[in-house]
């Protein structure tokens, strides 16, 4: 029962008929070790979250009421209105649209990185610059200013991703609006301009 | 021409190298892992070029699913607690120890405080079922009803902790009414700085960020 073999730790028994204890390497195969090793770091670089999510921040116009004569005017050339609506659609306008006899240029564009929104606001900005040189009365305060108003029917992919615009393009003004009534109508009527069928 | 004799090699590699760094790796990952929350539902968030990174503690959290769904959370389980007891008296809930235990155990709540009570008396796996049905907390544009439940949940939650962060996780499906109604809610709460979660996003060649990223030049 308790028999133990101790003749490996000795050779000096050596000779004939005498068992010899089998010298044992100490190396041991670390096979399976490392495969297991690496088993386990493929799942634990599957299930990491390495990143963390990034966020955007974002910062409200205060909403108490401002007197009238102590509200900042922006220029009609800096401003520039974006609508957000239906299917990822923009349309936007430039200038105030605080003249209800004269509507403005109301114009469709999409989020594409070639020719969508983004080339809109580079023109503008570089309009402006240009704009600049020529009239005294546009100091460096006056810069480009994007009045972003969604519409109900846009989601909030939309949302960021003209907020992201404003980042990548680096429009250091705008504001996210309400909708109106008057923006609404404009969305309806380019609608109808350009056969969409209204909602 | 004398014969070159090759020594044999056995073919025998040495592996303890090769487990040191596999077990090393091993350590980095398993130490680096956070394993994500459980979240009630999912949300696949739009991704924007900026890089801020989400603080690490002191946030609330404001989920919005693609339904337009809402759901409210706050990180620190101390601070849940807290925000239990005094919901629990100031809707008179009649809330027992042992769900109050499991609201600050807990995930995002999206249940109105009418189903409150039963919602945290249920089993966990109870509770993953309903938040797939669940109305998610009501909002609305103003603050003063009191329909706008979740404009009271903000609130207590700021009283407990005036150094909490807000943060937006809404969906990219969601539409934009049910997210305005939570900015308008932190707006009347004289909340105007909150941060939307974005995934990540190249900054596109080019562009004026892109200018500003590599020369670390103002450009207007």
């Amino acid at each position: 029962m308790a028999e133990m073999d101790v003749s490996s730790g000795g050779g000096h028994k050596k000779g004939p008929g005498v068992k010899k204890g089998k010298k044992l390497s100490t190396r041991i195969d670390l096979t399976p070790m490392v495969d297991l090793g690496f088993l386990l770091i493929t799942f634990f670089m599957y299930t990491t979250t390495m990143s963390k999510p990034k966020t955007m921040e974002i910062n409200m116009p205060d909403n108490e009421k401002v007197e009238v004569d102590k509200q900042t005017k922006i220029k009609a050339s800096v401003a520039m209105t974006v609508l957000l609506s239906k299917d990822h659609r923009i349309y936007y306008y430039e200038g105030l649209a605080d003249d209800p006899t004269k509507p403005p240029e109301v114009k469709v564009t999409y989020f594409n990185p070639q020719k969508g929104i983004r080339n809109v606001i580079i023109d503008k900005k570089k309009r402006l610059e240009e704009q600049r040189q020529s009239d005294s009365s546009l100091t460096a305060k006056d810069q480009v200013t994007i009045l972003i108003k969604p519409d109900v029917n846009s989601t909030y992919d939309d949302l960021v991703n003209i907020l992201d615009e404003m980042a990548i393009n680096d429009v250091k003004i705008y504001a996210i609006l309400d909708i109106s009534d008057v923006d609404k109508d404009y969305i309806l009527k380019t609608e109808q301009a350009n056969g969409i069928a209204p909602q | 021409m004398p014969k070159i004799k090759m020594p044999r090699k056995s073919t025998h590699i040495d592996m303890t190298a090769m487990c040191d760094v596999a077990f090393l790796l091993l350590t980095f990952f398993m130490l680096a892992t956070k394993f994500k929350p459980d979240e009630p539902v999912t949300v696949v968030t739009p991704n924007s070029i900026s890089e801020i990174p989400i603080p690490d503690k002191d946030i609330m959290l404001l989920t919005i699913d693609p339904r337009g769904r809402v759901f409210f959370s706050v990180d620190n389980q101390l601070i849940r607690r807290s925000l239990i007891d005094e919901v629990n008296d100031t809707k008179q809930l009649g809330l027992t120890e042992e769900e109050k235990k499991a609201f600050s155990l807990g995930a995002s709540i999206g249940t109105p405080f009418s189903q409150l009570k039963s919602y945290l008396a249920s089993a966990p796996e109870q509770q993953k079922e309903f938040d797939k049905t669940v109305s998610g907390v009501p909002t609305d544009t103003v603050n003063t009803t009191d329909q706008n439940e979740l404009a009271f949940w903000v609130r207590v939650a700021r009283n407990n902790n005036p150094k909490l962060r807000i943060a937006i996780k809404a969906d990219g499906g969601a539409a934009y009414p049910e997210i305005h109604k939570v900015i308008k809610t932190l707006e009347n709460w004289k909340i105007f700085k909150f941060n939307l979660i974005t995934g990540l996003k190249e900054v596109p060649k080019g562009s004026a960020a892109y200018q500003i990223q590599n020369q670390g030049m103002k450009t207007n």
